[in-house]
């Protein structure tokens, strides 16, 4: 039930400059490049969040201004850096919020919320009544990565979810991450390649506003671009 | 004396409780509206500032005269109360709603919260315990303003300080003094426990 994603020529302001992409359902993408690329307002037109001043996005065929966005956004998963948790919400109560937004009755917000969460390591009788500030950043997460995927989303909207956290959780929770990625298609915001390759099968590679580069994660380091060499070499001094 | 005393206290704590409570229901929707238009916002808080810049006997003095609302006794000092009391209610909504981390306001948008359910479950939990610190002053503040009403009338813990004044007893003056102390403190820790127990997670 994944959703595809079309951008055609989409510009926002002096931020975006035509940009044109197609994601097929299922797909998982990185959107990498450097602070103030684009990438993260291209990923926030997918969800509404940011409005083309010209051009049109499309999430399963259905353009995005003519789309009930509230509707659109419910069934969208959107993970963040900094987890964006409700402070005044328990555990439990933030991976809720979807469900109980959709009236699935408790039993089921329950059951899945128990199963997402067993899945990344937070049991629920021991972390569900506990409240955001008393977990670690690697359990908060954990926790938006759940609550944003607890209602079965068609799209999964990541913008540098890992970027805070120290590199052994980081590297956990890529792992985790990827056991649950299936099914679904996703957008992934980084400014770390191999967290790229690791997570997707098609890299966009985003300079001053426009996509300059868009190939599977296979290739990527086989472009002559400078900026790509680059990104490989910052990367490999990293690894 | 004493008859007295808790008959004017009683009439204080009526004065003041109406004033806040009409306060506190225009002022929180005013501060909602003022964090959602920042620059008519910012009009509309400069006004209740200067409102608030208007020596307490001389609003009280100036609504006299004022069609409806003016003229001699109880309600036209709450009204001036209410006026009092608006500015702290409606800054510290405006400051506890901005306050929100623009994060977590990003993550409910970007969950389907409509614009009604943000604010009944995000920003208005999250902004509570700056709200209430602001009802608390306004409060206690509206306390003591209230003693200055009874010079047109309004009644309360003010009438007995005004007659101990005129009739130089500082007996009287105490009488009325002292418990409107006594009230302005019990209002301050009820209202920073109730702030405290807010504050959640």
């Amino acid at each position: 039930m994944a959703a595809a994603v079309e951008l055609r020529n989409v510009s926002v302001g002096s931020i975006l400059h035509d940009i044109n992409l197609r994601i097929p359902a299922g797909e998982a993408v990185a959107f990498i490049g450097r602070s103030g690329a684009g990438k993260t307002t291209t990923l926030r037109l997918v969800n509404g969040l940011v409005r083309p001043t010209s051009g049109e996005v499309f999430v399963d065929g259905a353009a995005l201004s003519a789309t009930d966005l509230i509707t659109l956004r419910r069934r969208t998963g959107y993970i963040i850096q900094g987890s964006g948790l409700f402070p005044h919400r328990t555990v439990y109560e933030n991976v809720a919020t979807v469900p109980h937004l959709l009236q699935w009755n408790e039993d089921e917000t329950r059951a899945a919320a128990e199963q997402i969460l067993a899945k990344l390591e937070l049991p629920l009788e021991k972390f569900g009544p506990r409240y955001p500030r008393s977990l670690s950043g690697g359990e908060q997460q954990r926790v938006g990565i759940a609550r944003a995927m607890v209602a079965r989303p068609l799209l999964l909207l990541c913008d540098e979810p890992f970027g805070a956290l120290d590199p052994i959780v980081r590297r956990d929770l890529q792992d985790a991450f990827r056991e649950l990625r299936s099914g679904v298609t996703i957008i992934f915001v980084t400014h770390d390649l191999p967290e790229a390759l690791r997570i997707a099968e098609r890299i966009v590679l985003f300079d001053g506003g426009r996509v300059v580069v868009d190939c599977p994660s296979s290739e990527f380091t086989r472009q002559p671009l400078p900026l790509v060499q680059r990104f490989v070499s910052a990367a490999s001094l990293a690894v | 004396m004493t008859v007295e005393i808790i008959r004017a206290t009683g009439e204080h704590i009526m004065i003041v409780m109406i004033a806040v409570g009409a306060s506190i229901i225009l002022g929180i929707p005013l501060g909602i509206w003022c964090a959602r238009r920042v620059r008519a916002g910012g009009v509309a808080l400069r006004l209740i500032d200067a409102i608030q810049t208007i020596p307490s006997l001389a609003l009280f003095g100036l609504l006299i005269p004022v069609p409806f609302i003016g003229g001699i006794g109880t309600h036209t000092a709450i009204i001036a109360l209410v006026l009092y009391s608006l500015l702290p209610i409606v800054r510290n909504t405006l400051t506890g709603i901005r306050g929100v981390d623009p994060i977590v306001i990003d993550a409910g948008v970007a969950m389907g919260l409509t614009e009604q359910q943000l604010l009944r479950e995000v920003e208005l939990p999250l902004a509570m315990p700056t709200i209430v610190a602001g009802i608390r002053i306004a409060t206690v503040v509206g306390i003591g303003l209230a003693t200055i009403a009874a010079a047109i009338g309004g009644g309360g813990l003010g009438t007995l300080i005004f007659r101990g004044v005129s009739m130089v007893d500082s007996h009287m003056i105490l009488a009325g003094a002292l418990p409107a102390a006594a009230l302005a403190l019990l209002a301050d820790v009820i209202l920073s426990f109730v702030e405290r127990r807010l504050i959640k997670g």
